[in-house]
């Protein structure tokens, strides 16, 4: 084990956490109404823009520190987006509840389209940038080599971590997750036994909403730019997590998106990262032909 | 009241309907289209390119205009995307433009250069410098500035006699602009005896280029060649600076051309000390003087293409002038074989619609997020 093999173990820890973060969103949506939310890649972008004027709006007045600059920003950006995610829910998707599985597809191929034109018109087509919040970086010596994180990166995996331990505890302890989960299993029974199905529905998209807005947090800081398009290339590679992890699976989720990010690193390290994304893709469909339910999702059963 | 006010106006509007069809047959607007990138990522250069052409038309438009025709300019926004470039210069085509300025990506010029060629418009592109450009035949294509094989030789050269480069990482963002230039400096790097220990591409769109860079580190590269444009050079030296490569070089190509490079990179500090190739400033060229100085007034600063589309107005007006005609075969014909006058000093054509003199230099970024014309160019 040298200093690159490690380097690039962490790259691909951290993209892979920020891809499992927005794969949540995919996932939890599948797993209880059974459709493809693909507005969620540009829902994150959304969120990248929100950080931003986050960000701006307490550096102007005054807030220097770190810690309450960036608790400041999450919380700001996680109930706006956490907004955005209910109100797509409520004009897109709830009228087309009981129409056919494409219809609610195709308006979320519009939605998607709606909000890139939105951040473009609104915001203007060019980068935004945001200035570097937290600079320095720690340096391990290895071997020969040394392995160099910077703190915004250990920022990152700690967040990311985080938050995907309060969702598991949300989703397995807490009253909401028992609904959650009663809602994923049998919508229609759920409903019998007194849940409102519709409210839970509203719920997980506003968690999707929220990790998606975590994620555009963190992305901001790590990257320091984006633009009204900034949704679509980790929109689509989030959902091959998603995929990859077994969709509908929370785990499956966050372990998707840490073995795309390392399979595309370590990829791009050992061999050559023209390939890199032929590589991953390769790995889906190899893993896909041989569990079709995905890494820890489970096998589709017909209802009958 | 409001009944004799329609009458009125109905009647006005009659005449200027048959004044306006009166004017349609003797075409008192000579149409001019500005294509590149108005949204998407590199709207930046759309809007240099907007500004130059507008002043340009507005200036001849005084003196005159063209044939005795106003020049009047339309946007035509190709997002830098080949599919929607095919589709605006068919737009173009039913608009019946005369001439075209445009486009920026070697990508969307190369198709729509195409369809300009069977609807007979003469082409001049301010930006686009990939061969394939003017190497297809076309007889109506023109450009404003040079091309990747000149500039990859100009950055080559750079590289291994004043970067004194030993171990040099080329990359590229796979598209044609970024690819063919990188191929061109990697081409003459090897040429000149120090080949490169690392050739590879990055995706465009992307932001995480950290595997990447930790290649870059692991072949122990000391000059970073990067063939690409700014949303993705700013992310890759930044990341570059941060992985503890700070003495590492960084050279780019007149596709980073933009104050945007400072907020792609996060901050002046990542951009500082950054080599680019790029047309020797036409800002500093004696013709281009007045203009400028112009523009500044106005509370805009000239900077990248803004005035190689000023001089591509100004080639396809001198066109049409001197060949007395309209047409876009007439004006290539005589652009082929005379010299123009334009902002950024006499330019002529060789019979493929390149320019005869090409003129790259090396720029360097400071730490204020300023690039200046490198003093020592050898």
């Amino acid at each position: 084990m040298d200093g690159i093999f490690l380097q690039q173990m962490v790259n691909g820890l951290t993209l892979g956490s920020v891809y499992g973060l927005i794969a949540i969103g995919y996932t939890m949506v599948y797993g209880i109404i059974g459709m493809i939310n693909f507005a969620h890649g540009d829902v994150y972008m959304i969120s990248a823009y929100l950080a931003a004027i986050g960000l701006a709006v307490l550096s102007f007045f005054g807030v220097e520190s770190f810690p309450f600059l960036i608790l400041g920003t999450l919380i700001f950006t996680i109930v706006v987006t956490g907004v955005y995610g209910f109100v797509i829910e409520r004009v897109a998707y709830k009228p087309l509840r009981n129409s056919t599985r494409l219809a609610p597809l195709i308006s979320a191929i519009g939605i998607s389209l709606i909000l890139q034109n939105y951040a473009q018109i609104a915001q203007g087509p060019r980068q935004q940038g945001v200035p570097t919040l937290l600079e320095g970086a720690m340096r391990f010596d290895v071997g020969s080599g040394f392995v160099q994180i910077t703190y915004t990166k250990i920022f990152i995996l700690i967040a990311a971590f985080v938050g995907m331990g309060v969702l598991t505890y949300i989703i397995k302890y807490t009253k909401l997750g028992r609904m959650c989960r009663a809602t994923q299993q049998d919508r229609k029974m759920a409903s019998i036994l007194g849940i409102n199905t519709d409210r839970v529905i509203s719920y997980v998209f506003i968690i999707g909403a929220a990790m998606a807005a975590l994620a555009g947090v963190l992305i901001t800081m790590n990257y320091g730019t984006f633009d009204f398009f900034a949704g679509f290339v980790i929109g689509i590679k989030a959902f091959t997590a998603a995929v990859l992890g077994g969709i509908g699976s929370l785990p499956g989720a966050m372990l998707g998106g840490l073995i795309l990010g390392v399979a595309e690193s370590q990829f791009s390290g050992l061999i050559n990262s023209d390939y890199k994304d032929v590589f991953s893709f390769g790995l889906l469909v190899v893993i896909l032909i041989f569990r079709p339910q995905g890494l820890l999702g489970r096998p589709l059963v017909a209802k009958v | 009241m409001s009944q004799t006010f329609y009458r009125k106006g109905f009647l006005a509007l009659a005449v200027a309907t048959a004044m306006g069809a009166a004017s349609f047959a003797q075409a008192a607007d000579i149409k001019i289209g500005v294509a590149g990138p108005m949204t998407g990522a590199n709207a930046s250069f759309g809007e240099q390119y907007m500004k130059g052409a507008q002043a340009a038309a507005d200036a001849i438009n005084a003196a005159g205009g063209v044939n005795g025709d106003k020049i009047v300019l339309t946007a035509y926004d190709d997002a830098c995307e080949p599919k929607q470039a095919v589709a605006v210069a068919n737009k173009a085509a039913s608009d019946k433009v005369a001439g075209v300025v445009g486009h920026f990506c070697s990508s969307s010029t190369i198709p729509a250069s195409e369809v300009y060629d069977e609807a007979g418009i003469i082409a001049i592109t301010p930006g686009s410098t990939n061969p394939t450009v003017t190497e297809r035949g076309l007889s109506a294509m023109f450009r404003m500035c040079g091309r990747d094989d000149q500039q990859g030789v100009v950055a080559g050269d750079y590289i291994v006699d004043v970067l004194k480069g030993k171990k040099i990482a080329v990359i590229n963002d796979k598209d044609t602009y970024g690819k063919g230039l990188a191929d061109a400096t990697a081409k003459q790097l090897t040429a000149r005896g120090v080949k490169p220990v690392l050739e590879e591409g990055l995706t465009r769109g992307e932001k995480d280029f950290s595997a990447l860079v930790t290649k870059i580190r692991s072949v122990g590269a000391d000059v970073v060649y990067f063939g690409g444009l700014h949303p993705e050079a700013g992310p890759l030296v930044r990341q570059l600076r941060e992985q503890g490569l700070k003495d590492v070089k960084f050279m780019s190509d007149d596709g980073v051309v933009t104050d945007e490079l400072v907020t792609t990179a996060g901050g002046a500090q990542y951009v500082d000390g950054v080599y680019m190739t790029f047309g020797a400033d036409p800002r500093m060229l004696p013709d281009s003087k007045a203009v400028v100085e112009q523009f500044r007034k106005s509370g805009y600063e000239p900077e990248g293409y803004t005035l190689y589309a000023y001089a591509s107005v100004q080639a396809l007006a001198a066109g049409f002038n001197g060949a007395k005609s309209n047409k876009g075969e007439d004006a290539a014909k005589f652009l082929k074989a005379h010299p123009v006058k334009t902002v950024m000093g006499e330019k002529a054509w060789d019979t493929k619609g390149d320019l005869k003199v090409s003129d790259y230099v090396v720029y360097q970024w400071d730490k204020d997020g300023k690039y200046h014309q490198l003093e020592k160019q050898k």
